[in-house]
């Protein structure tokens, strides 16, 4: 059993209102230099066949057309760790 | 509940936990033809000549509008019904649903302005020949309601382009009226037959002068009209 983080954040390019306003209101807190905000969610999930995650992502975690879903695999030891610059990403 | 006489059409709501609006789309279908509540876990469609995916929020909207509804046992038989010719409404929450089942093209996104908003919302007819506004004429506009955080309606450009050319854009807010920020000002589209149609605003909610507008009656009288 590994656990798992699947990020999901709304598509590149697709207007993201939440992240917007995230955006404005930082700067209004006194926190500057802050841009490119996206609000997504996160699932961590248990799961015995790791093979069957980006089939469950794509059916049904994320929506592919509106949303990019990036897997946070876990380490050989079972821990969870934030994944490097080269996990996989759509 | 009162049930119109056997005037030919037999209309199926679909009704999952969360679905709300189901009673408004029965009582409408009820009088155009007869209508029955189809329960989601049920892989039956009772030999309906017309399926009705209503407002509400199937299973709480948990994870993504309409994502787990469409894994439902009924909407696997909805989609064989849908890709035989079968007609198809869906509504609101049941427009999110035929969407994220593949049956209508797109995703729909919360709005704008990222608030719950219920309004009068006038709706002009874009393709009058679909089983969903064919008593309708191209121009017309609609006065229903609408109610949702998430209905803005988006598809990538080149979706967008395609289902312009081929008159799947059914209907379009009016100016002015594109309260939720949806891309070229799309209320409703259709699968490329036109016998499944998907909008956002509510025409069960409009089918009695006495509250406002019996215009939404109108795309419940074009299934009626289609030959079974």
């Amino acid at each position: 059993m590994s656990r798992v983080r699947v990020l999901i954040r709304p598509k590149a390019g697709i207007l993201d209102p939440q992240g917007q306003t995230v955006e404005r209101a930082l700067p209004a807190l006194g926190f500057e230099g802050v841009t490119n905000v996206h609000v997504g969610r996160l699932v961590e999930l248990d799961v015995e066949d790791e093979s069957q995650l980006p089939a469950m992502c794509e059916k049904l975690l994320a929506n592919p057309l509106i949303e990019d879903y990036q897997i946070q695999w876990p380490e050989a030891t079972g821990q969870n760790q934030n994944a490097g610059p080269d996990a996989p990403r759509r | 509940m009162p049930r119109g006489g056997n005037r030919g059409v037999k209309f199926g709501v679909v009704r999952f936990p969360g679905t709300c609006d189901e009673v408004d789309a029965y009582l409408a279908a009820s009088r155009v033809g007869d209508a029955e509540i189809l329960w989601h876990a049920d892989a039956d469609l009772k030999g309906v000549d017309a399926v009705i995916v209503p407002g509400g929020f199937s299973y709480g909207d948990h994870l993504r509008v309409g994502a787990v509804a469409r894994f439902a046992p009924v909407m696997a038989e909805v989609e064989t019904f849908a890709a035989d010719g079968g007609l198809v409404l869906g509504i609101c929450n049941g427009f999110q649903v035929l969407c994220e089942a593949g049956l209508l093209p797109g995703a729909l996104l919360p709005n704008t302005s990222l608030k719950f908003t219920c309004r009068q919302v006038d709706l002009e007819v874009v393709n009058a020949s679909t089983s969903w506004t064919n008593v309708t004429a191209v121009g017309d506009v609609l006065s229903i309601p609408a109610k949702h955080t998430t209905g803005r309606y988006y598809a990538p450009d080149a979706t967008l382009d395609e289902l312009e050319a081929n008159g799947q854009v059914v209907l379009k807010y009016a100016p002015g009226h594109n309260f939720n920020g949806s891309v070229r000002d799309i209320a409703g589209v259709s699968n490329a037959a036109g016998n499944v149609v998907g909008l956002m605003p509510h025409p069960e909610h409009a089918v009695d002068p006495l509250t406002g507008s019996a215009d939404g009656l109108k795309l419940f009288a074009s299934a009626a009209a289609v030959p079974a």
